[in-house]
């Protein structure tokens, strides 16, 4: 029983699993314990399954076990169960550590009255102007129904969907194959996105085009780097357990007998540490408390001006001669074109990007600057949204890259050009059925699509360009509840044909989100279907490092909620039920191969076929040796699992591979990677003209407490005491200016939307700079973020400026939420 | 059993800095053992000190409800949420991080209590909430009572789970 002065023990014969977290891509592994509600372990250490001894104070350091790691679960047959979720020490990745997000898995795991009890339970369907509770089988009639008439009629650019793409939660590789089988194979439909943006489209197209996957080495690389560059990624908060527990030790000299074992010839030091980031983050904070701000080099660049510094650092690199030649004339090709294309002199360097040409050189000299007797260092650039939601993604990626090129910082140990990620990733589909990337958002803006199924996706919040964005929807779908309200004891197929018609000629769309909460997208809906998540399902994911885990179920999931292969395959067999009658024997083809019993069903027809003899094309993060990966095999490798590629399987154990790229041998068709010039742009027209317009930057980005957790913590009071409303860190000065305290609520507005937030103000924030928590429920950035994006449809949600005016005060936020700086010193 | 007081609701029933009421705890003696299904242990009331000497943003170490439980009793200076003493100012808090243990500090300047091992900070002027950090609980509030016929500052319980404990009366 989970109280606020004591919690139940787990007893010795408790039932373990594993738990990979499935919040962030750096899942760190957890131990699950669940055991009759009426029972508990004993304090002492062999009467309690942590073998801890709790009859006395256990000293600092030696578990982490706290009330939010508890819960009580009840399973379909009744019985209840005490739950406890905690780090698991054995694991690699955390090393027994866990996040503040990780360390509430207990806490949001499903039970009646508690943060899951907003949880979809049955199949919903809105009647125009109310929910109700539907059957699976009234649900999945009136989905497959107007999916077939809409295939039949108008083909499949009728079917729209926005759906996951990644791993962990709302995904993995059985959730990624079912719902690729079901679209690109089934449907094949080109009209799809992704749950963060708005095409069907990778975030990492340059540097893969160049020949480098953007996860080619382990976490333990961080441990052994002579410096480390973090682009636009403030990983204390947002890969939390991977910074902590693999660049901290680095950071204080913990590693240096690690770094002399791995290279013994070399000059061994604690690492040194480059930041570009224009905000001075709770990153930043935190490196120069633990390394001392001698070993910390923030480069505090103007927005979007990336691109600017690595071309400066490229061509400075080249001028001294540091770059390694013999790799570059071996193992690349294009490297005098960059060198010319992306030329930019130390002094127009610093005009642009705002750094001193001096902090400019010692970046270099950190970094790249041959270490004593000539060796190379070893530096490892981490980047995330920075870049990936820059000032251009693709141009970006591609002036860092050439920069690790020139130094040969990939493929080394203790190198990497990697990104640190969002979600875990899983991908695992057949290949997407058409040639060009369809920017979806715009396309339905215009009136295009009939159908538009979310899937553990949720646009009003994640969008950009929100506002206008769900105001069409609400529009378009608000044309089919007019159409529904009138349908008074319509059959099933009534109801489609009426559907059709408010779609087809009206200008409506009919939405249906699939999900484990109802979102904000119930506003707009009309058929929700309940999800599960992990613990509820089996589901295999890989980590920012490949780590491919089984994240084991541990627990029903409520009502009739279902893994969303199953709810793929449900649908699918009712389509095809559907054609069988029709005699449609093309389409019962193509809607065939979905009898999954099981999530590893699923799984084996997916990630463990791609490759095989006979098997249909299946572009799968998995390769070719997927197939070694079974769920046994992976259950016995526990919350370690295996990196993949998988090399082999020896005595029962799948052997992994730790760094991609050793041999020089890059993903491209001759092996050889490739220099990408790419000059500096300035900024986008469009977010040029709201700079020009609007008087503040309106950076953006996530928030140690509640970071890919939104959708259970909207619910979780230890989340939302601390952040009730979106924050707004902003200038003491600029808050003067404008009459606003912390507290303060403020409209945030431009020419593409308006939105609130709660002012924060925080010295360490620069003029005219501000810095907004993103994909809040209460607050969204997105609204104020404009339409621009590059030339694969990756937005630029960084890119956005806008005014601000004081609306009033909240006088609970100012009783009840701290204002203390969140930047430990 | 039943969800624990979320802090905010501690906060607002405290009547915050603003407002001019304070609900204080009912004394420890009041309080029913384990075994009548209460979620309140039977802590053992101690006196930790007297108002009139307690300075402002000194904080002053004590431990409840043993020896091996750290706290320190901080005079903020100003009245806070769930303050006691004749300023409503007087907090108390484990100094036990409830991520992983480590001894928290106390930062006089931002009337913060801050932990060194994984940099979580927690608020002594919003109940110990978290202002950022790894920990998963706010730090545990000693709850106080103030006695101002001799002046004396009592502690009477505890709202939250102290570090590596299955409950905090051992």
């Amino acid at each position: 029983m989970a109280s606020k002065d004591r919690v139940a023990l787990p007893p010795v014969n408790a039932q373990t699993t594993n738990l990979t977290c499935h919040f962030c891509i750096v899942g760190c592994g957890y131990h699950v314990y669940k055991w009759d509600e009426n029972t508990e372990g004993g304090r002492a250490p062999h009467q309690n399954a942590l073998g801890l001894d709790f009859r006395k104070q256990l000293p600092p350091l030696q578990v982490i076990m706290t009330p939010a790691m508890t819960n009580v679960v009840t399973d379909n047959d009744g019985r209840r169960y005490n739950i406890m979720i905690v780090p698991d020490k054995g694991c690699s990745v955390n090393q027994g550590l866990s996040s503040t997000r990780g360390g509430r898995l207990a806490t949001v795991m499903y039970t009646a009255n508690g943060v899951g009890k907003e949880r979809l339970k049955t199949a919903r369907m809105h009647t125009g102007d109310k929910w109700v509770d539907v059957s699976w089988d009234n649900a999945l009639a009136i989905y497959a129904g107007l999916t077939k008439k809409i295939l039949d009629n108008d083909g499949p650019s009728g079917l729209v969907f926005d759906c996951f793409d990644h791993g962990g939660a709302g995904g993995g590789f059985e959730g990624t194959w079912g719902t690729g089988k079901l679209m690109f194979t089934a449907m094949k439909t080109p009209m799809v996105r992704i749950h963060n943006r708005p095409a069907y489209n990778s975030e990492c197209h340059a540097t893969r085009e160049m020949g480098i996957g953007e996860l080619n080495n382990s976490y333990e690389d961080a441990e052994v780097a002579d410096c480390i560059v973090a682009i636009g990624t403030n990983a204390y908060e947002t890969q939390t357990n991977y910074f902590l527990a693999h660049w901290v030790p680095n950071l204080q000299g913990g590693t240096l007998e690690k770094k002399k074992k791995w290279f013994p010839d070399e000059s061994a030091a604690k690492a040194k540490i480059v930041i570009v980031d224009p905000r001075r983050s709770p990153t930043v904070a935190v490196c120069e408390t633990v390394a001392g701000k001698d070993n910390v080099l923030h480069l505090d660049i103007e927005p979007g001006t990336d691109i600017a510094l690595f071309n400066g650092l490229f061509t400075y690199v080249v001028e001294q001669g540091w770059h390694d030649k013999e790799f570059v004339a071996r193992y690349t090709s294009g490297f005098d074109a960059a060198v010319q294309a992306n030329k930019l002199s130390l002094e127009e360097t610093s005009r642009i990007t705002g750094v001193p040409v001096a902090k400019l050189q010692q970046a270099a000299d950190w970094a790249y600057k041959p270490k004593a007797g000539g060796k190379r260092p070893h530096t490892m650039h981490a980047y995330e949204k920075g870049i990936i939601w820059g000032n251009d993604n693709y141009l970006i990626q591609s002036a860092l890259v050439d920069l690790v090129l020139a130094t040969h910082n990939v493929g080394r140990r203790g190198t990497g050009v990697v990104r640190m990620g969002g979600h875990q990733e899983g991908y695992t589909r057949p290949p997407y059925p058409g040639d060009s990337k369809i920017y979806i958002d715009q396309e339905v803006i215009k009136g295009k699509g009939l159908m538009y199924t979310c899937w553990a996706a949720n646009p009003f919040q994640t969008t950009l360009n929100a506002e206008e964005h769900r105001r069409v929807f609400l529009r378009r779908t608000g044309i089919v509840k007019e159409a529904l309200a009138g349908a008074r004891g319509a059959s099933t197929q009534q109801l489609i044909d009426i559907v059709y018609d408010a779609c087809k000629n009206k200008g409506g769309l009919y939405l249906v989100s699939i999900n484990l909460y109802p979102t904000m997208l119930a506003d707009a809906a009309h058929l929700m279907l309940p999800a599960a998540h992990p613990g509820e399902t089996n589901l295999t994911s890989m980590n920012g490092e490949r780590r491919l885990r089984l994240s084991q179920r541990f627990m029903d999931a409520p009502g009739s909620s279902k893994p969303d292969c199953q709810i793929a395959a449900d649908i699918a067999n009712a389509v095809k039920a559907l054609y069988q009658a029709e005699g449609k024997t093309d389409m019962v083809t193509r809607f065939s191969g979905f009898d999954w019993r099981t999530e590893e069903d699923a799984f084996n027809d997916g990630f463990r076929k791609a490759g095989t003899a006979g098997a249909p094309p299946i572009d799968s993060q998995g390769g070719e040796t997927g197939y070694m990966a079974t769920y046994q095999l992976l259950a016995r490798a526990g919350n370690n699992g295996v990196q993949l590629p998988i090399k082999e399987v020896k005595d029962g154990k799948l052997i992994g591979t730790e760094m991609l790229y050793m041999d020089g041998k890059f993903s491209t068709a001759d092996g050889k990677a490739i220099f990408k010039p790419s000059p500096w742009p300035g900024l986008p027209k469009t977010v040029a003209d709201q700079k020009a317009k609007h008087r503040f930057w309106i950076n953006n980005g996530r928030v140690n407490e509640i970071w890919q957790t939104a959708y259970h913590d909207m619910y979780n009071s230890f989340a939302t005491d601390r952040w009730p409303m979106a924050f707004l860190e902003i200038n003491p000065d600029d808050g003067r200016a404008l009459g606003v305290a912390s507290g303060d609520v403020v409209d945030v507005y431009n020419d593409y939307g308006s939105t609130y937030a709660m002012a924060y103000l925080e010295p360490s924030i620069k003029a005219n700079q501000t810095f907004m928590q993103f994909a809040y429920f209460n607050g969204i950035a997105g609204d104020v973020t404009t339409p621009w994006v590059d030339r694969n449809v990756v937005p630029y949600y960084k890119g956005t400026w806008a005014s601000i005016r004081r609306v009033g005060t909240v006088a609970d936020f100012k009783d009840t939420v701290s204002f203390k700086q969140r930047r430990f010193a | 059993m039943g969800n624990p007081v979320s802090r905010r609701e501690f906060l607002k029933v405290s009547g915050g800095v603003a407002a001019g009421v304070s609900v204080l705890p009912t004394s420890a003696e009041a309080a029913p053992g384990p075994d009548a299904g209460s979620t309140v242990l039977p802590y053992k009331a101690k006196a930790v000190g007297k108002a009139a000497g307690l300075g402002v943003n000194q904080p002053v170490s004590f431990t409840f409800p043993d020896a091996s439980s750290p706290c320190a009793l901080v005079r903020t200076g100003s009245p806070v949420a769930g303050g006691v003493g004749p300023g409503r100012d007087i907090v108390a808090f484990s100094t036990m991080c409830t991520h992983m243990g480590c001894p928290v500090s106390y930062d006089p300047a931002q009337k913060v209590f801050k932990c060194p091992c994984h940099f979580s900070m927690f608020d002594a002027e919003r109940g110990g909430q978290m202002i950022c950090g790894q920990a998963t609980e706010n730090l545990p509030r000693i709850v106080l009572k103030y006695n101002a016929a001799d002046d004396t500052v009592t502690a009477v319980a505890i709202d939250g789970l102290l570090y590596g404990r299955q409950s905090n009366i051992l």
